[in-house]
């Protein structure tokens, strides 16, 4: 829907020759250091700056071409500590753009009270006035206020960055399913590289200067950094974050290793049989107790037992999550349950090794079929491609 | 006691009437000030530059003498309440220019980002997102522009009978009764006191969105602007 070719000079050059084309109806994440001109490239976009080459075009129209008000009513616009106004309530705050296009009160009021529900505000708070919310609500309310006119695009300029960790994370979830219900086209600017990969369906990667370093989905982003700059800006521990991206779904997980806490001494004999070093006893809803040696089974006191950290939810947690159990199980086997927390089988760091390797085999074959038609925005990732497959 | 109240035929009004006239020439000029400080502390904003300047020019008016206004003013308005009124509404500007500019620069520059962002045009932005939030400080200006305009009003003693309460005081002296002096002075002050009030008053009953208790601190991360304008204004 977009294709942008912009540059900024302002006295220096904010944003330098940048073309990206962004998908429609997902999350692209526009990430880089301050400085970069990534608020510059988002403000551009509803015209808050005006570019000075380049044209910007919106659904194949050139945004110069229609009444810069008109086009910011079309364009919902979420800011770092929401920019509410104070001196209205919460109900009016988000009824602003749908009164400006003319809407009816009655309509815009309902309309508020259907978006305060839809992004998890008490529907007590209508009338209330900014000063009486926590951060974490006042966001809430400038993504409603965004979403208010239902606009097809919606800019958020580091939304979340003025709130808590906890409260952030919350957001970004919220965000990520009113997303799923509605499918905005969203342009969402971060310094932080971590939402940038937690949110974004596509991620583009901005140094300072103004100058695009990469444009690519996360999961390529850290296994193949177009350059040290990128690589550096993503941090460490790449691998190991990468592993989010892949699903917990095909592992093979055994279901020998486990007995009731109930079991006689044959059944744990036939366990036993298995090799396993360890067995994971359960107790009688099939919840896990803990580690044991086959050997002092039964009958081992609930506090003989290894603890067994946490377990993951199989098929819907990551590979990394996977992992990231069986590391901090002293046993170095992950424990595998269903949504209710029912053992469903037990895995081993080196069965998810394996799979790892077959996700990367399965991920590079991948790439190799779909090269071809993706060649936009990646100029220069071609050398850092080419190692990988190598190694 | 009786003499407290019994005003001299040469002021050609009752006590009552002198009450009228004098908030009627401490007031109108603060309006006719707002009116006149609204735009130009508003070209203030847009242009940096001329604010400084501006500011300057306030200052020296407040300076020069209100004689000096009426020698001048009493050739085209002669001895009228107009008079009086022309100089106290120029004074005014020295408080309301300064606190409405600092009141509009302080609202905070996401919330005009935001504005401007969901589609304000500069008019609507100010009129219905600075305005009202610049309110409470603005509202603070008006109180020490009010308040000094009601004490000065007595200085229309000077061109005869414009003074209002303030022409007891010439008359105490003239008459030898002190008790008049104390009539003005304290009537003065109680005026004084009961329309700064009441513009409280106003400014809680426009300003519904504010803190009400000044002892709860507004939640950590965000400064109340409101209060921050206020310091601006103190400054």
């Amino acid at each position: 829907m977009d294709s942008v070719t912009k540059r900024y000079p302002d006295g220096t050059v904010a944003v330098d020759r940048l073309s990206l084309e962004i998908p429609d109806r997902s999350i692209t994440v526009l990430v880089g250091p301050s400085g970069c001109g990534k608020t510059t490239t988002l403000r551009m976009i509803n015209r808050m700056v005006e570019p000075s080459e380049g044209t910007i075009l919106v659904d194949g129209v050139d945004i110069q071409k229609q009444p810069v008000n008109t086009l910011r009513r079309s364009m919902g616009y979420v800011i770092q500590n929401a920019g509410l106004f104070q001196h209205r309530t919460i109900a009016d705050n988000i009824a602003t753009v749908p009164r400006l296009l003319g809407w009816s009160k009655q309509k815009a009021r309902a309309r508020a009270e259907e978006l305060m529900e839809r992004v998890g505000l008490d529907a007590s708070l209508a009338k209330r006035y900014p000063y009486q919310l926590s951060g974490g609500q006042q966001q809430r309310v400038g993504v409603a206020r965004a979403l208010a006119a239902d606009p097809p695009v919606l800019l958020m300029d580091e939304p979340f960055s003025a709130v808590d960790p906890v409260v952030r994370k919350g957001l970004q979830e919220e965000l990520l399913r009113i997303q799923g219900e509605l499918g905005k086209t969203i342009i969402f600017v971060t310094h932080d590289i971590d939402e940038a990969i937690r949110l974004g369906t596509k991620v583009a990667v901005m140094r300072t200067g103004g100058h695009l370093a990469q444009f690519a989905e996360p999961a390529e982003l850290l296994s193949d950094p177009a350059d040290a700059f990128v690589e550096d800006f993503l941090g460490e521990g790449r691998g190991i974050r990468r592993l989010s991206f892949f699903p917990s779904e095909g592992l093979d997980l055994l279901t020998d290793p486990v007995v009731a806490v109930d079991a006689t001494a044959e059944q744990i004999a036939a366990r036993g049989a298995s090799g396993a070093p360890y067995l994971l006893v359960t107790d009688g809803d099939g919840k896990p107790l803990g580690w044991s040696e086959p050997g002092s089974l039964p009958g081992a006191a609930p506090e003989e037992l290894l603890a067994y950290g946490r377990p993951f939810v199989a098929g819907q947690d990551s590979l990394r999550v996977a992992l990231d159990c069986a590391v901090l199980s002293p046993t170095g086997w992950a424990v595998a349950v269903d949504g209710t927390g029912k053992v469903v089988g037990v895995v081993s760091q080196e069965t998810i090794g394996e799979a790892i390797r077959g996700a990367h085999a399965a991920g590079r074959t991948a790439e190799a079929t779909g090269r071809q038609d993706d060649s936009t925005g990646r100029p220069e990732d071609s050398t850092g491609r080419k190692a990988d497959v190598a190694g | 006691m009786s003499g407290f109240f019994d005003i001299p035929s040469d002021l050609q009004a009752s006590y009552v009437e002198l009450i009228g006239l004098h908030l009627r020439e401490a007031l109108l000029p603060v309006l006719a000030g707002l009116l006149l400080a609204l735009p130009i502390a508003q070209l203030c904003v847009r242009l940096r530059w001329l604010y400084p300047p501006v500011l300057w020019v306030t200052t020296v008016i407040y300076a020069i003498p209100s004689l000096a206004f009426f020698v001048v003013l009493i050739d085209y308005t002669g001895q009228t309440e107009l008079t009086v009124m022309i100089p106290l509404t120029l004074y005014s500007l020295v408080v309301l220019v300064p606190a409405i500019v600092d009141a509009v620069r302080s609202v905070p520059q996401e919330t005009l980002a935001a504005a401007t962002a969901m589609g304000f045009g500069p008019v609507r932005r100010y009129v219905q997102v600075q305005l009202p939030i610049a309110v409470p400080a603005i509202v603070a200006g008006l109180r020490v522009a009010t308040v000094s305009s009601i004490s000065l009003v007595s200085v229309g003693t000077l061109i005869g009978n414009q003074g209002a309460l303030g022409n007891l005081l010439a008359d105490a002296m003239f008459y030898h009764r002190p008790e008049l002096a104390v009539t003005s002075v304290v009537t003065t002050a109680v005026l004084a006191i009961l329309v700064d009030a009441l513009l409280v008053l106003v400014r809680v009953l426009l300003t519904p969105w504010m803190p009400r208790r000044s002892h709860t601190k507004p939640k950590a991360g965000q400064p109340d602007p409101a209060a921050l304008a206020l310091e601006d204004t103190a400054r």
